[in-house]
C-alpha cells in the first residue's frame, strides 16, 4: 500500500516528437492518495491505457518519474512494484481450474501451500466463486472471468494498487451494475488504492470519489463528481460530463466583462487577462432559465425525457440547450434566457478563468 | 426451425457428386475390383475373395515396411513439432523482420518435392556435394548410397529441412493471434517465461498444433517421391517406405491383385489414426 506520485510525466510511441499531438501522455503531474477509489474518465485513445501501464511498469515512460511513497520506482518491472490490473477482457489462464488461476500469483512468489489455500479461499468467498473453484475456468461465462482476473488481483494481500482498464467492457449490461456495486463494496471492505480506468461517466461518477479527466494525452481536471460537474476546469470536462454537456459560447473580453453578442454576462469571476486565441462562455443546461429579460433566443425544439425537459434554442452566438422541470410551461418562438452568475464561467483557450 | 422440402435441391449436389465420383470413388473401386481378384490381363479376372490381404497381412515384407514408416513418421514428427514451436518462438513479432522471416521460412514449403529429392541428392553425395564431401572431410566416414544410417540421417535431415516451416508458420500464426493482455497479466501475475509458454503460448496453440500434426503425420506417413529421388529406398530396402514399396510391388513386379489389398489396407491406417488422433484433440475440447 503506498501513495503514488506522478510527476512530469511524459510518454510518446514515436522515436521523435515534433508536436503535442506526438505525445500520448504529457506533463502528467498527479498524486494518487493510498487507499482512494479514483477513476480515470477520458474518450479513447486520450492515453488512459498508457497512463494505467506506465504505472503498473508495463511500459517505460519517455520523460518523468513514478514514486511509491516518495520512493523511486520508475526502472522497477511489474512484479517489483507490486501492483495488480485487470484488463479490458478477461484474462484467464484456460487449462487451469479457477483455485489454480487465483493460486497462480501466489505460486509464482514462492508462498507456502496452506497459505495460498487459505487466501483463494477468502478470496473465491468475498467473489462468490466458491461453488467453481473446482471448474475448469474456461469453462465460466465472462463475467466469471473477469471476477477470476479480479480474484488474481486481490489475492495478493500487498498490492499497492489495483488498476482496472475498462473491465466491463464485455459484461452483460444486466450484470455490469452488480460487478460495478462489488467492486464498490470490495473498496470499503480492503480499502486499497483502486484506479479505474473507463470512457463512461455513469461508470466512473459511480465508482470514484476522485475522477481524473484526461483529454489528448493531458489530465485536465481532478475533483469529486460534484466539482467537475459545477466547476468545469477546462471546457472538455464541460461538454464531457452531463448530459447534455456544457453549452460553450464564442464571447469576447472587453475590460474585464464577458461579452456576448455587445450584451454584457455576469460570470462567477472577473476577467483580467486578454490575451486569449479563443475566448468562450460556459453555463450548464441545468442552471439556465427563462426569464423576462436576458439573451434573445428563438425556441426550436422540447424533448421530454421523464425527469425533465431539454430544451433547444437558438441564440445569435449559437444553439443553447437547457433543461427545464416537466412541469414547466415552455414559451413558443422568441424568449429570453438568463444563465446562473455562480455557475457561468469564462474560459480562455478552452481553460477556466479564476 | 421449419425446414423447407425441396427435392429439388438434390440437382445442386450432382456436380460436386460427379466430381468426387470420377477424381475418388470410381479409381477407389478399380482398387477395390483387383484387391479381391486375380488377373492375366486380357480383361479376363478370376475371384480370390479375401486370399491378397491375408498374404499382404502376414508377409514379412510389408511388417518391415510398415515398421520403417512408422519409425519415419514418430522421428520427423518428433524433430518437427518442437522445433517448429521454437522456431516460431524466436521469430520477432514485429517491424521489418516479420516479412522476411516469414519469406525465408515459407521458401522451402514452395520447393516441388522431386526437385526437393534431387537437390538433397547432389547435395549429399559423398565424393561431390557439398554436405557429403564435407562430411568426408571432416573424418566422417558417410554415405548415404551404402550406409543404412546414413541413408535415415539423411532422409530424416531433409525432410526437416523440407517441411518444418509448416509447423512454424502454423505456430507463428497461432503465438500472433494471442492478445497482448495475457502477456502482460502473466508478467504482473510474476509468471516465469516457461510458465507464461506452457500456460498461455501452448494452449492457445492447441488448434493450430493440432493441425500442424495431423498434416504431418498424413504427409510423412504418405511420402513417397522426396525418398525416391534421395534414396531410391535403398540402400537395400532400408529407406522402402510404405508407398515405395508399394510402387515397387505394383509396378516393378506387377503384383497387382497384392498391390491393390495393400492399397486399401494403408488407406485403412491413415484413416484410422487420423480419426483416433482427431476424436481425441475433440474430446479434449469437450471437456473445456
Amino acid at each position: 500500500m503506498a501513495k503514488i506520485t506522478l510527476k512530469d510525466l511524459s510518454h510518446s510511441y514515436l522515436k521523435t516528437q515534433s508536436s503535442d499531438a506526438d505525445w500520448a501522455v504529457r506533463d502528467v503531474n498527479i498524486d494518487w492518495e493510498d487507499g482512494g477509489a479514483y477513476a480515470l474518465l477520458g474518450p479513447s485513445g486520450c492515453g488512459k491505457t498508457t497512463l494505467l501501464n506506465i504505472i503498473s511498469g508495463l511500459i517505460n515512460p519517455t520523460k518523468g518519474d513514478i514514486l511509491f511513497d516518495d520512493k523511486m520506482v520508475s526502472n522497477l518491472n511489474p512484479v517489483e512494484r507490486n501492483i495488480a490490473q485487470i484488463f479490458q477482457f478477461p484474462v484467464i489462464y484456460d487449462t487451469m481450474t479457477v483455485y489454480d488461476n487465483l493460486a497462480f500469483p501466489l505460486k509464482n512468489r514462492k508462498i507456502e501451500e496452506d497459505k495460498i489455500k487459505a487466501k483463494v479461499h477468502e478470496i473465491a468467498e468475498m467473489l462468490e466463486l466458491s461453488s467453481t473453484l473446482n471448474n475448469r475456468a474456461s469453462g465460466l461465462t465472462a463475467d466469471g472471468k473477469q471476477k477470476i482476473s479480479l480474484g488474481r488481483g486481490l489475492v495478493r494481500s500487498d498490492v499497492n494498487a489495483i488498476m482496472f482498464d475498462e473491465p466491463l467492457t464485455v459484461i452483460d449490461p444486466h450484470l455490469k451494475w452488480i460487478l460495478r456495486s462489488k467492486l464498490k463494496e470490495l473498496h470499503q471492505k480492503i480499502n486499497r488504492t483502486m484506479i479505474y480506468v473507463t470512457h463512461d461517466q455513469t461508470e466512473a461518477l459511480t465508482f470514484a470519489d476522485q475522477v481524473v479527466v484526461m483529454h489528448e494525452g493531458q489530465i485536465v481536471q481532478t475533483g469529486t463528481p460534484v466539482d467537475l460537474f459545477e466547476k468545469p476546469k477546462h471546457t472538455f470536462v464541460g461538454y464531457f460530463i452531463g448530459s447534455p454537456g456544457m453549452n460553450l459560447l464564442p464571447c469576447e473580453f472587453k475590460g474585464g466583462d464577458v461579452m456576448l453578442n455587445g450584451k454584457k454576462i455576469e460570470t462567477h469571476t472577473k476577467v483580467k487577462s486578454n490575451n486569449f486565441s479563443k475566448t468562450e462562455i460556459g453555463v450548464r443546461p441545468e442552471f439556465i432559465n427563462f426569464s423576462s429579460e436576458g439573451i434573445p433566443v428563438k425556441v426550436l425544439s422540447v424533448s421530454n425525457t421523464g425527469r425533465h425537459k431539454i430544451v433547444d434554442t437558438q441564440s445569435q452566438s449559437g444553439k443553447i440547450k437547457m433543461i427545464a422541470k416537466t412541469s414547466e410551461d415552455i414559451p413558443s418562438g422568441s424568449a429570453f434566457l438568463s444563465f446562473k452568475k455562480e455557475y457561468t464561467y469564462a474560459y480562455g483557450d478552452d481553460w477556466i478563468i479564476e | 426451425m421449419n425446414k423447407t422440402i425441396n427435392q429439388k435441391a438434390w440437382f445442386f449436389v450432382i456436380p460436386v457428386f460427379v466430381l468426387v465420383a470420377f477424381n475418388a470413388i470410381i479409381p477407389l473401386m478399380t482398387v477395390v475390383n483387383y484387391a479381391f481378384q486375380e488377373t492375366f490381363g486380357n480383361n479376363v479376372f478370376m475371384w480370390e475373395g479375401t486370399r491378397w490381404f491375408k498374404q499382404i497381412m502376414l508377409s514379412e515384407r510389408f511388417h518391415a515396411s510398415l515398421g520403417r514408416q512408422f519409425l519415419f513418421t514418430f522421428i520427423i514428427l518428433f524433430i518437427q513439432i518442437p522445433l517448429g514451436i521454437a522456431i516460431a518462438l524466436t521469430m520477432p513479432k514485429e517491424g521489418i523482420g516479420v516479412p522476411i522471416c516469414l519469406v525465408l521460412m515459407s521458401m522451402p514449403l514452395l520447393i516441388p518435392w522431386n526437385v526437393v529429392g534431387a537437390m538433397w541428392n547432389i547435395f549429399a553425395l559423398p565424393d561431390i556435394g557439398f554436405l557429403g564431401y564435407s562430411l568426408n572431410a571432416l573424418g566422417f566416414d558417410y554415405n548415404f548410397t551404402q550406409q543404412i544410417g546414413d541413408a535415415w540421417f539423411t532422409t530424416i535431415l531433409m525432410d526437416v529441412w523440407h517441411w518444418t516451416s509448416l509447423v512454424v508458420l502454423l505456430s507463428y500464426a497461432g503465438l500472433q493471434s494471442i492478445q497482448p493482455a495475457y502477456y502482460q497479466a502473466a508478467e504482473i501475475d510474476g509468471a516465469s517465461r516457461w510458465a507464461v509458454f506452457t500456460k498461455i503460448e501452448l494452449p492457445k496453440m492447441k488448434k493450430v498444433l493440432t493441425i500442424a500434426i495431423l498434416l504431418r503425420f498424413m504427409d510423412s506417413f504418405m511420402i513417397y517421391t522426396e525418398p525416391f529421388v534421395l534414396t531410391g529406398g535403398g540402400p537395400g530396402n532400408a529407406t522402402a517406405f510404405l508407398s515405395i514399396d508399394l510402387v515397387k510391388m505394383a509396378l516393378g513386379q506387377f503384383d497387382l491383385g497384392p498391390a491393390a489389398a495393400m492399397s486399401l489396407i494403408y488407406f485403412f491406417i491413415v484413416l484410422l489414426v487420423c480419426w483416433v488422433f482427431y476424436t481425441l484433440m475433440m474430446r479434449n475440447e469437450g471437456n473445456q
